[in-house]
């Protein structure tokens, strides 16, 4: 059933991305309805993939329901992929968080829930879903291509009341993480956008309303991720020292762990001091996304450590 | 000379300037990487003999460089001394302002509100309450009344108290690595030993810990409980000292100036050995895990018979192809070799307990499967039997002095992180001049969105500014 679930889920969110992009090309605000509105004005960008439309036509495109729809799909499979983590857990009769498929699909849930909390509250990024479900897409189909596991019960050194607390207060700051991540490449984008930049990604800047506010968004995000992220490190410690004897042992996880945590402790600095700007304050949020991925991925891969559990 | 003060006070200055500290955090994140991509020491050091024998030429240079033991190394600690340094040098003038701050009553109102980012003329000359904030009237000598109010002192407070909780988290790991001590060894049921050195497999001691300074006490194993999945996985494990102290992985066993804790278990096959003679020699021998089914290789030896005799075994608790289905005991199996001659014991050369020498020794025979309880007569008379099996246990011992401390450095880190982050300090000023108008002005210290509704709740304003 939870196998299922999951593979609804993913294509749930590809539709969703889909839709995302009918409503970039189609909707209002997208490319074609831009086209057709600049007509007469200054002229087209060079950056726009539609062919100029004839001056003489000025009338808007009609709105699509694209963008709308997409966001209900997100819900959608968010409610999809909700089920498949309650389902597992029923499954194997305890919280689904054993393994880096579990893990992966618990980080991926908690990142479109508090996607879905923002789009609610400001309407006008809810554009901005197309990179959030096309991350999600990869991400959850990497995790049942890649990473799927058959149902088991835990290890007997996972049998403890800490599980919930440490793997959850992981699991949650590092969705807070990705969140923050994401809004840092769009305040990449968007800064790059108003620098005049055009090339690889950077036109995407334009769909994106203002530089400052999802710089803020992403700052925000990032302080509300990291005490959880110190305490997930803490309680991990705590119940490493009763599980294995020692609370730091320098296992690549938790080298791993602490040198995401000082990353984004010199991001938090970075963004505290006046006279490092904005932009090299994200390029250290990005970097700590990528000692992130290390950490959840590289780690459990690479190396072959005490986190190693379901053979990953 | 005249040169060297003014450059000292620069440096310093330098050192704990934020950018600095930007630097050597990131420095200290990257020290940190190829902690993780060598094999270290202190985790495993097999590991580090195996990459000794694969890399042979680059291994010896990275052993120079510390790469195999990056978190003791000189260079990885200059760089955690420097930035802890450079802590101590900001916190300590930022602890003394701000308890300068605490005991001074916000400041006076400045003179021209306008400049304020936030200012309002008040409809009303209705004086605010300024409900929590801490506040001072102050009344001018020309009638002029004005309030000063401030709040969010714990942003600062909080980040104090998280910097100074990292450095006690340093001295709790230092104190740890100084006192502490560990020691590992396996147990077979039914064994006993002491907490001394010599009755250890490995041990290592801090540098101010003394063999006599070890607690002394006797542990025996009286039992062992062990439940697996039919896959094979453990589902439980419990071992059992001293008749009721139980322990188990997240469940140490805490005594009195030790923890003791559980790592692993396997099979210990119980041999005796009856020579042409007569006289019989039973040993109980611990063999070592092979893979996850418990298939366990190891060696019984008999130096005392009339001809000095080795075994070489594979166990398999439950008999599979030459190897073992099932960690459980559903069938049992040993194959043993045998081996005479010389087993190389009296010469006092030190060798492992879990291998044969052999170097002086003739094989005998062909290798033998028996069951629990079978004997095995070889060709010049003598007799082995297997007699069955007992578990044992492997276990680390440990003593860290400086856990506690640490622990209260990470509880005060906790709680003033979220404190340093979300606190706002702010000042609102209110002033009712000699004419009957009244203004206010707000300065938020951190800019944050939500001040202005902030300042026109608490001044009552209907058109902030």
């Amino acid at each position: 059933m939870s196998d299922t679930l999951l593979t609804v889920t993913v294509m749930a969110y590809l539709a969703a991305m889909l839709l995302h992009a009918a409503d970039y090309a189609f909707g209002h605000r997208g490319i074609v309805a831009k086209a057709l509105v600049g007509a007469g004005g200054p002229p087209v960008s060079a950056v726009s993939p539609v062919s100029p439309v004839s001056a003489v036509d000025e009338k808007p495109a009609p709105r699509t329901q694209a963008g709308r729809l997409a966001i209900l799909v997100t819900a959608l499979a968010a409610a999809a992929h909700l089920g498949t983590a309650v389902t597992r857990a029923l499954e194997a009769n305890r919280l689904p968080w054993g393994n880096m498929y579990e893990f992966v699909i618990m980080v991926t849930f908690v990142g479109v829930a508090v996607w879905l909390a923002i789009a609610f509250l400001y309407p006008d990024i809810r554009h901005l879903g197309l990179f959030v479900t096309l991350v999600l897409v990869l991400l959850t189909g990497i995790a049942g291509l890649v990473l799927h596991t058959p149902v088991g019960p835990l290890v007997p050194a996972l049998d403890s009341y800490w599980f919930p607390v440490h793997i959850g207060a992981a699991a949650l700051s590092s969705g807070l993480f990705l969140v923050g991540f994401a809004a840092t490449l769009m305040y990449m984008l968007r800064a790059g956008y108003d620098a005049g930049k055009r090339g690889g990604l950077y036109p995407f800047g334009r769909y994106i309303a203002s530089a400052e506010a999802v710089e803020r968004l992403a700052f925000r995000m990032h302080a509300f991720a990291f005490p959880i992220w110190t305490f997930a490190v803490a309680a991990g410690s705590i119940w490493a020292e009763a599980a294995w004897g020692r609370y730091w042992g320098w296992d690549p996880k938790e080298t791993w762990a602490f040198i995401s945590w000082i990353v984004y402790a010199g991001y938090l600095h970075a963004r505290a001091t006046p006279s490092v700007k904005r932009r090299t304050a994200a390029w250290i949020a990005i970097i700590g996304w990528a000692t992130m991925l290390m950490n959840l991925f590289g780690v459990n891969i690479f190396f072959n450590g005490l986190h190693s559990y379901g053979g990953v | 000379m005249r040169a060297v003060l003014p450059f000292l006070r620069n440096s310093w200055r330098q050192l704990t300037s934020m950018r600095t500290a930007l630097v050597l955090l990131f420095l200290l994140a990257v020290a940190a990487v190829p902690g993780s991509l060598f094999p270290q020491r202190s985790i495993k050091f097999e590991d580090v003999r195996a990459y000794y024998e694969t890399h042979p030429d680059v291994a010896p240079m990275l052993d120079r460089l510390w790469a195999f033991d990056v978190f003791a190394a000189p260079w990885f600690a200059a760089i955690y001394l420097l930035l802890f340094t450079s802590l101590i040098g900001c916190v300590t003038p930022r602890m003394r302002d701000q308890i300068r701050a605490l005991r001074k009553p916000p400041p006076g109102a400045p003179r021209n509100f306008g400049r304020l980012p936030h200012h309002a003329s008040l409809e009303s000359a209705h004086e605010p309450s300024f409900k929590g904030w801490r506040t001072r009237r102050r009344e001018l000598p020309d009638g002029t009344v004005t309030v000063s109010a401030e709040k969010g002192y714990l942003k600062e407070t909080g980040n104090l108290l998280f910097h100074s909780a990292l450095l006690l988290v340093l001295l709790g790991m230092g104190i740890g690595s100084q006192w502490g001590w560990h020691a590992n060894r396996l147990l077979v049921l039914d064994e006993e030993f002491c907490n001394s050195l010599q009755q250890y497999d490995d041990f290592g001691l801090g540098p101010q810990v003394d063999a006599a300074d070890l607690p002394p006490f006797c542990l025996k194993l009286s039992d062992f409980s062990v439940s697996y999945q039919d896959s094979g996985m453990a589902k439980s494990f419990e071992a059992t000292v001293n008749g009721d102290q139980k322990f188990s992985v997240n469940h140490p066993l805490r005594l009195d100036g030790a923890s003791v804790y559980l790592l692993g278990h396997g099979y210990a096959a119980v041999i005796r050995y009856t020579d042409a003679q007569g006289n019989s020699q039973t040993t109980v021998s611990p063999f070592l895990p092979l893979d996850d089914m418990l298939t366990s290789e190891g060696v019984a030896s008999f130096p005392d018979a009339a001809k000095q005799v080795g075994f070489e075994g594979l166990y398999l608790p439950t008999n599979g192809m030459g190897r073992s289905k099932h960690p459980e005991e559903n069938d049992p199996a040993l194959m043993l070799m045998a081996y005479e001659g010389d087993l190389g014991l009296d010469a006092g050369i030190d060798g492992s307990v879990y291998k044969l020498d052999k170097a002086r020794l003739n094989p005998v025979g062909d290798a033998t499967l028996l069951r629990k309880g079978d004997t095995w007569t070889l060709g010049d008379g003598s007799k082995v039997e297997f007699l069955g099996t007992r578990p044992w246990i492997t276990m680390t011992i440990r003593h860290d002095p400086g856990q506690p401390i640490v622990l209260v450095g990470a509880l005060l880190l906790i709680i003033g992180l979220p404190l340093s982050l979300y606190g706002k300090r702010r000042r609102v000023w209110w002033r009712l001049n000699p004419d009957g108008t009244a203004e206010a002005g707000g300065l938020p210290k951190t800019d944050y969105p939500g001040f202005a509704e902030e300042f026109a709740k608490v001044t009552k304003c209907p058109t902030p500014s």
